[in-house]
């Protein structure tokens, strides 16, 4: 790594971009400068804004201000074709494949090798696409559909994409976030070797190793707005963290000591054909268990099995001593369970109902007299938890779209409280939630164990797992890896089982 | 829908009947109610109350199953073909059979609920996409229609019944059958407006995911729509065949085109989610007012096809095109918003 | 740059393109092509004479170049049920023509139809691009908007183009080698077409849009000009057909290609084209096309009565989308078991 000497002209830079969506302002003051022949970090906690910042890069939103140069000369971007033409590759945490069509068209859609007549050359796009794959060391068939591929193996073909686009400015967001140690340490070796060739990397990571590992430099973004960038040599983890949050972890997850009782949640060897195998735990009143790992690893699918959402193969689920029945969330609710999932606005609330209605959703049948619903208690009932839980909205009538995500988080978390549940399982809970409302549902969950719920939490942010649970159970490619007590979770350790050098490479 | 602007006073039911999405439909019959009476000749008498509304009973039954099934983001083509299954049925059995006509009749209703569970199992067991299934059981059920009845029309049906059919209550000019009508429509607002299954359709039709994390029986729900879908049907088919005394198999052709253009009239989303009984009363009582003031004004029938396809276009296209308008002025919003936030 | 893993590299077996060619739909649903005529034949040996084939290909013609124009714009996840409607204002369109200008050259009547056809094409996808609305809904609108103006324009009047004049009705007996002019035309729009949306970058596009439209949209595809652009080729084709109709059908009137579309559409997912968009060939749409006409002939041959047929068309839509799902399910599930790592 050869850090430069004198500074460089940027290929890019963008200063002070805002952009708002309704009444939300997901980005205040975006600023960024990525130079030739460097590695970018971009950190920032979930809700800082990182994802707006690179969809306003791709051309995918255009900022309502800022200044935003290419290469030293102005640009408004309209489209994500304007932003490609200006050599900005995206890949995104999610990648957006075409499952209908082949992988080697996936990478050269709309650029495939022209040979005679205009028509597509396929020998010779199988041919690039084989020639990529081998340069990133993958077994890829290129004629393949995309429809089925792993995550990571979805994330290969996008990084293939950007590579053969030959970008100056390749944005990658959270690219490792799905990929085992193998996989990125070869994504790694590719973005070292891109940035050789002066390229310049913006890498978006929550992994601090990865970061000080990779980059040169690193901007931190707290609450939609640049706090800084640095010299990676120049700053320690905790200094990052520090900018990050904007105060010490410490007072951020206040845990309250509950009194842990009964067993609540039992279960025994679940397990679903290529997804999770052999799970087994017990969650008890009023305690707080973590289900870490990376994403893919199957948290949220054992989850979504144990709530009823999806089926299981094998295995039981045990509520309160009580053979749960599979495959049906109402027997689920029925013996006492809640489910706040992680996509808030898909699976969480219905985005265009009243936040009176969304509050109720989950008492519809107890709120109806004669298998009519009583509109006045219906409407009590919202009033009372909405206000429990404090929840900033103008009327009970507004459709909960209109509620930030703090807001809308607390009435996901109303309407399952309204149900007086035993058990609470919640998915990504502070997910692009702002840092101050994101305390506070901390305070709630901890609240709510001290008043002798269950809670089987899923989590990627480490400091919300080691600052909230009570038990850590570390998953990793469908298996639990490691079971840790509060006492004995350190950060090292979670990630070491999250991302166990896997026995066997495929 | 309520607006997103601040703080409201909570609305009353009674005020959102008139101040919502639903009452712009009613202000829009009304007002071409009174055009019509203007402007057309002949149009306002007891005459038009008539036959207005006789021709729209078939629409308005199939209206009610079919505002559910839109509202969950489903939809059902396959109405009209399952009215004239059922129309076919009623004349073979009759006239060839010689069932007594009370059994016809139940015979009818089920051959109805079981074309609606047949739509109902496939879409929502197998899950496959309502669209394509119900093209596909749109000609399967005429099909059907046709090799029950063949090229026949059966036209001796009781007397008495037949002009029962047609018979109006006393001077008014509104149908006999209206009051059936209207205990219908008055049981399909009380389910869609006032019980947990409705509650539930509206869930289901703007996120079936976060209809199924409350514990929402998304299939079992779609799979009942669908069957009460084919009994109304068959049920409007034998209307249809006492009103104009002749069963064949062409019966109710086409009518699938008015009651979906009908229900997005009359303010239900075609995306799913969103509308309500009320407007889609008055989205059928829009198509047919309209169709039959041109028809007074001299209009033939076959033409009157372009001005239903045109109010199916249009009733798409508008709520698309102002959310549209809206989306762009809330941009203008929160640009000031930010302005002031910095400002602050 | 060094690697620390020796490269795993994907080494294509032999023979695999072979065995895709069998295990494709176009093929299953050729054999079921193949089957049905064979055992029509078998049964009734009259069927294969020679004005037999003459009379199936012919028919076949007219809904082969519509399954073409309709497969384009399915693949792109929309739909169009005014085909009938275009096809039945083209052929009356023809009628009209040739009734005003008696003496014009073929050709011309010919680029009419494309071009009128075209344009009734256009207005549905700007329509469908613009508001941004499912097309089932604003066709099903437009297939009735233009069969009323078919309706106030025709009235009950009704054109004979097929015997006058005569050179254009005779177009649809003319032969080469015992094959209609006709159905060789439409075999090479088919070959055109299959290229077209195997080689052309437009034509992936396509693909492309129907499989994931917001990735489209992200890669900086035109999907709405793309979506306008199949829509218009949609209804050209159908024009083609309409001029076609004309001359192969003795009258066209107010009420011709009445519930074409379903038979359009029933043909294009026989013929494996996914009804959700994003796979599925012009070449399986055509032969679909083939099949369902070749259904029509052989139920006359077998003495099946003719109500049969439209609960057939219905029957088939549905086992089509039926045997996608299922195959789709199974693929599925065992990727899900195979490609999983050693859970």
């Amino acid at each position: 790594m050869t850090p430069p000497t004198a500074q460089p002209a940027p290929l890019l830079s963008l200063h002070g971009a805002t952009k708002s969506f309704g009444a939300v302002i997901a980005l205040s003051d975006g600023t960024i400068e990525i130079l030739p022949g460097e590695i970018h970090a971009l950190v920032g906690e979930n809700g800082a804004g990182k994802s707006t910042l690179v969809k306003v890069l791709a051309g995918v939103h255009q900022p309502d201000s800022g200044r935003f140069e290419v290469d030293g000369a102005p640009v408004v971007f309209r489209s994500p074709a304007d932003s490609k033409a200006a050599g900005i590759s995206v890949i995104y945490q999610e990648p957006t494949l075409f499952p209908d069509l082949t992988v080697a068209e996936n990478i050269f859609i709309g650029r495939q090798p022209r040979g005679r007549l205009g028509l597509i050359d396929r020998p010779q796009m199988r041919r690039q696409a084989r020639e990529l794959f081998t340069t990133l060391g993958v077994p890829i068939d290129p004629d393949r559909i995309a429809d089925g591929l792993s995550i990571a193996d979805q994330q290969i073909i996008e990084i293939a994409k950007a590579i053969s686009l030959d970008a100056k400015v390749l944005v990658m967001d959270e690219p490792t976030a799905a990929l085992s140690g193998v996989e990125v340490e070869r994504l790694f070796a590719v973005a070292r070797s891109l940035k050789a060739r002066g390229a310049g990397i913006l890498f978006i990571s929550h992994r601090f190793d990865e970061v000080f590992d990779l980059c040169d430099r690193v901007t931190v973004m707290r609450d939609g707005a640049f706090i800084a960038t640095h010299d990676t040599k120049d700053i320690t983890v905790d200094g990052l963290v520090r900018e990050m949050v904007g105060r010490d972890i410490a007072t951020l997850y206040p845990k309250q000591d509950a009194t842990i009782g009964d067993t609540v949640l039992s279960v025994k060897n679940l397990s679903r054909a290529g997804v999770f195998s052999d799970i087994s735990f017990d969650v008890h009143s009023g305690e707080i268990v973590a289900l870490a790992g990376l994403v893919g690893a199957g948290r949220t699918e054992v989850a979504r099995a144990v709530f009823g959402i999806d089926r299981y193969d094998a295995g039981s689920v045990t509520v309160a001593g009580k053979r749960l029945r599979a495959h049906s969330p109402q027997a689920a609710i029925d013996a006492g369970m809640g489910f706040v999932p992680e996509d808030r606005r898909k699976q969480g609330l219905v985005m265009e109902l009243s936040v009176a209605r969304n509050a109720t959703l989950t008492l519809r049948k107890q709120l109806a007299r004669f298998g009519l619903i009583d509109s006045r208690r219906e409407r009590a009932a919202a009033e009372d938890w909405t206000t429990r839980l404090q929840v900033k909205t103008g009327s009970q009538d507004l459709s909960v779209s209109t509620l930030s995500g703090g807001n809308q988080q607390k009435v996901v978390i109303a309407k399952w409280l309204a149900t007086n549940p035993k058990l609470l399982i919640v998915d990504e809970p502070t997910r692009g939630i702002d840092v101050g409302t994101k305390s506070e549902v901390h305070r709630l969950i901890s609240e709510l164990a001290g008043q002798g719920i269950a809670v089987l939490m899923i989590s990627s942010e480490l400091p919300e797992v080691l600052g909230m649970a009570d038990t850590i159970l570390v998953m990793h490619e469908g298996r639990i890896s490691a079971r840790l007590s509060r006492a004995e979770a350190t950060a090292e350790a979670v990630l070491k089982a999250a991302s166990a050098t896997p026995e066997s490479v495929k | 829908m309520s607006e997103t602007t601040l703080p409201v006073k909570a609305r009353s039911n009674v005020s959102r009947l008139f101040f919502g999405r639903n009452a712009n439909t009613v202000y829009a019959l009304v007002l071409i109610v009174i055009l019509a009476s203007i402007f057309v000749p002949y149009f306002a008498g007891t005459a038009t109350v008539s036959f207005l509304l006789i021709d729209a009973i078939p629409i308005l039954l199939m209206a009610m199953p079919m505002a559910l099934i839109i509202i969950t983001g489903e939809i059902d083509l396959s109405v009209a073909s399952t009215a004239g299954l059922s129309a076919a049925v009623m004349g073979v059995l009759f006239h060839d059979a010689h069932w007594n006509i009370v059994w016809v009749f139940v015979a009818c209703i089920v051959v109805g609920l079981l074309c609606g569970a047949f739509n109902g199992i496939l879409i929502s067991t197998i899950g496959l996409p309502s669209l394509a299934v119900t093209i596909g059981t749109l000609a399967l059920f005429r099909g059907l229609a046709l090799v029950v009845i063949g090229d026949n029309a059966v036209a001796d049906f009781p007397v008495d019944l037949t002009t029962w059919a047609t018979s109006t209550i006393g001077g008014t000019g509104i149908p006999t059958f209206m009051i059936i009508v209207a205990v219908v429509v008055v049981i399909f607002g009380i389910i869609l407006h006032f019980t947990p299954f409705g509650r539930a359709l509206y869930a289901l039709g703007f996120s079936k995911e976060a209809a199924s994390f409350v514990g929402i029986r998304v299939n079992r729900s779609k799979f009942w729509l669908y069957v009460a879908s084919g009994g109304i049907s068959a049920f409007a088919g034998i209307f249809w065949v006492l009103r104009y005394s002749s069963a064949q198999s062409d019966s109710v052709q086409g009518l699938e085109l008015s009651v979906v253009a009908a229900v997005l009239l009359g303010g239900v989303s075609i995306f799913g989610g969103s509308g309500g009984i009320v407007g889609v009363v008055a989205g059928v009582l829009i198509i047919r007012t309209v169709n039959y003031s041109l028809q007074l004004a001299g209009l033939p029938d076959t033409v009157l096809t372009i001005v239903t396809g045109t109010l199916l276009v249009l009733s798409v296209i508008a709520p698309s095109v102002t959310a549209r308008i809206r989306r762009s002025a809330e941009r203008k919003r929160s640009r000031t918003l930010i302005h002031d936030a910095t400002a602050a | 740059m060094t690697q620390a893993t020796p490269p795993a590299v994907y080494e294509p077996r032999a023979g695999r393109a072979i065995g895709r060619i069998f295990v494709s739909r176009e093929f299953s649903v050729f054999a079921a092509l193949a089957v049905l005529i064979i055992v029509t034949e078998v049964v009734n040996p009259r069927f294969l004479s020679a004005q037999g084939i003459k009379d199936l290909l012919l028919n076949s013609t007219i809904f082969v170049i519509m399954a073409v124009g309709q497969a384009l714009v399915i693949i792109t996840k929309n739909v169009d049920l005014s085909v009938g409607s275009i096809l039945g204002l083209t052929a009356y369109g023809t009628g009209a023509v040739f009734a005003t200008f008696p003496h014009i050259p073929l050709p011309f009547v010919f680029l009419i139809g494309i071009v009128f056809g075209a344009i009734l094409g256009a207005i549905n996808g700007f329509i469908v691009t613009l508001a941004g609305v499912p097309a089932l809904v604003i066709t099903l609108g437009t297939l009735y908007i233009f069969r009323g103006i078919n309706n106030a324009w025709a009235g009950s009047n009704q054109y004979f183009v097929g015997n006058e004049p005569a050179e254009f009705g005779n177009m649809s007996v003319q032969t080469l080698f015992g094959i209609p002019w006709f159905a060789l035309g439409a075999l090479v729009i088919v070959i055109i077409f299959a290229i077209y949306m195997f080689s052309a970058r437009s034509g992936r596009d396509l693909y492309a849009i129907g499989s994931d439209t917001d990735a489209a949209r992200l890669f900086g595809i035109k999907v709405n000009a793309r979506v306008v652009g199949a829509f218009v080729a949609c209804g050209a084709l159908t024009g083609l057909a309409g001029v076609l109709y004309a001359s192969r059908f003795n009258s066209v009137g107010a009420d011709t290609g009445t519930g074409f579309e379903l038979q359009i559409v029933a043909a294009v997912v026989v013929g494996g084209v996914a009804i959700f968009g994003g796979s599925g060939t012009v070449t399986g749409a055509a032969i679909g096309a083939v099949l369902l006409t070749t259904m029509t002939g052989a139920l006359a041959a077998l003495n099946v009565s003719k109500f049969w047929q439209q609960a057939i068309v219905g029957v088939l839509i549905i086992a089509a989308i039926l045997l996608d799902r299922i195959l789709s399910i199974r693929t599925a599930r065992k990727l899900r078991v195979s490609e999983a790592r050693n859970v």
